[in-house]
């Protein structure tokens, strides 16, 4: 039998003794003996719930700091709501709902085919992303800090009413190169989407179902994942490559804006990542880089 | 049951070395005494102006011209500096400086003459003469106990007064805003974009209610903390 003292991360008070543990017990039994949700590491080092006893580097007496991560909400929780939000905010702004423009253009529908062409195209990204957070993605942590769903919600739904009251106002000025500009858009925001549920489609066959395991990604024969080979969170390259032909299609400068605070914040996650990646796995691809081939 | 070696245990308790403070070293500490003495000098020319052009003209009205090149200037150089204070609190208030004077005063000839840019010039003055001698005594290592205590004791009336001068400024430069459409795009626009100025100062002026109540606090907090333990002492005679 093995003891096991459990701290506080923070303050290192004694929080629990067990003193009657199985060698085999894994980290995840350890804590329901502890009835609370909490991170589990032992001197800096995080431990997943799977994580057997008797395999980590302790003697009989092992000590574990404990850490409340506070409220917390499942990841498919603040996806579903973070989604939804833009599609149905769009849709009201596309169908001229009252209170928004003036009242003569109440329900009316606007002149320019690029308009529809973008409400199309925004809806069906984020059906896309909706479905795909059901069907598609597999999910490292359960859950997430409660005050994240605020936040994010803030983001996405503030920006898509600041970009689809613009979009679909009565004064809209469609792109100056007309057709050309919207037709080459298209195909770039399309190419993009197809490419990013590519690497989400990859990154699933990765996983088994169910389990949590990590692996590098390399390109498979669908030619939108050869881009691996140059990058590796191609899933925000293709992603900031949808909103520039969604920016350039509407030619709207809150598009633009949405567009680099989105790349922004990818960069940051894609940086991270590709550092995990290279702590992770000694023999990581060296041509990478983290979201721009050999730029950034 | 393996029975593995109880000195490992010990690896586990490893961590909490007690942190120590680094100070800034003898070149920072150089530039930083030679910045905050220039930002003192800065302000108290502002000061110096100010009472000459009262004492000549025997009367508030039109100060703002005689002090309108270095005031325009001073709240510039705050950006450079590094004080040792929460960057967000610092970062606001050199915004809300730089705001007022060029965005608002600067920009808007008609409110130059209103008393409240008056009142808003003198309490920012007073407050960064104490501030920036503060830190450089603070930087010798010879701080006179009548700056501390000015510096955290003037602010409770000198706060409210600058705040009031500011939002009185922009409340004043509303009209000439809407009427001359300043700062301002309207649509239609080939990048489908549009601002109201009118609008964002309204919506400045507001935010003054949930960001003022807590910047006053923290520095009665702030007081409490650094003025405090000295009423203790005198308890204790």
């Amino acid at each position: 039998m093995w003891h096991v003292e459990i701290l506080d991360a923070k303050t290192k008070d004694k929080l629990c003794f067990l003193d009657k543990v199985e060698p085999n017990a894994t980290i995840g039994e350890i804590k329901s003996m502890f009835h609370k949700s909490r991170e589990c590491h032992l001197s800096g080092k995080s431990l997943k719930d799977e994580d057997v006893l008797q395999h980590l580097p302790v003697g009989t007496t092992a000590t574990f700091y404990f850490r409340d991560l506070g409220a917390q909400i499942s990841w498919v929780t603040v996806f579903l709501t973070e989604y939804t939000g833009p599609l149905v905010i769009y849709l009201m702004f596309y169908f001229r709902v009252p209170f928004i423009y003036a009242p003569k253009y109440d329900f009316t529908t606007s002149k320019h085919w690029v308009v529809h062409l973008a409400c199309m195209c925004h809806s069906f990204h984020y059906v896309k992303r909706l479905l795909e957070t059901l069907f598609v993605h597999r999910f490292s942590h359960g859950t997430m800090p409660l005050r994240n769903i605020f936040k994010n919600c803030t983001y996405y739904w503030g920006f898509a009413a600041w970009m689809a009251y613009y979009i679909n106002h009565p004064l809209y000025t469609p792109p100056i190169y007309g057709e050309q500009q919207i037709r080459l858009a298209l195909i770039i925001f399309l190419f993009c989407q197809i490419g990013n549920f590519s690497i989400h489609i990859a990154l699933r066959n990765l996983r088994p179902p169910g389990s949590k395991t990590r692996k590098i990604p390399y390109p498979t024969k669908n030619p939108f994942t050869w881009i691996f080979l140059l990058v590796s969170c191609p899933n925000y390259t293709y992603e900031l490559g949808s909103w520039l032909g969604f920016t350039v299609m509407t030619q709207c400068l809150p598009v633009a804006f949405f567009t680099l605070v989105g790349f922004i914040q990818m960069t940051v996650w894609a940086k991270g990542k590709h550092r995990s990646y290279l702590k992770e796995f000694r023999d990581y691809p060296p041509l990478r880089s983290p979201i721009l081939p050999f730029i950034l | 049951m393996s029975a593995a070696a109880p000195g490992t245990s010990k690896a586990a308790h490893s961590d909490v070395a007690p942190k120590k403070k680094k100070g800034p070293g003898a070149l920072a500490t150089a530039y930083l005494v030679i910045y905050n003495v220039v930002m003192t000098a800065g302000w108290l020319v502002i000061a110096v102006g100010l009472v000459r052009a009262y004492l000549a003209r025997g009367s508030y009205h039109g100060l703002y011209y005689s002090i309108e090149k270095p005031l325009n200037v001073c709240p510039l150089c705050h950006i450079p500096g590094i004080v040792p204070s929460s960057v967000v609190l610092t970062g606001f208030q050199v915004m809300s400086r730089v705001f007022l004077t060029w965005a608002v005063t600067h920009s808007v000839r008609e409110v130059q003459s209103e008393d409240s840019v008056l009142l808003f010039v003198t309490a920012w003055t007073v407050t960064e003469i104490i501030r920036y001698s503060f830190y450089t005594f603070s930087l010798l290592n010879h701080l006179p106990y009548l700056i501390k205590w000015a510096r955290y004791t003037f602010f409770i009336v000198l706060y409210p007064m600058g705040v009031t001068g500011e939002l009185l400024t922009i409340y004043a430069a509303l009209p000439y805003v809407q009427k001359t459409g300043l700062y301002s795009v309207t649509l239609p626009n080939k990048y489908n974009f549009s601002f109201d100025y009118y609008t964002f100062l309204i919506l400045i002026m507001i935010s003054y209610i949930p960001l003022f109540p807590q910047l006053y606090f923290h520095m009665i907090r702030q007081r409490k903390k650094v003025l405090g333990h000295v009423e203790d002492y005198s308890k204790v005679e």
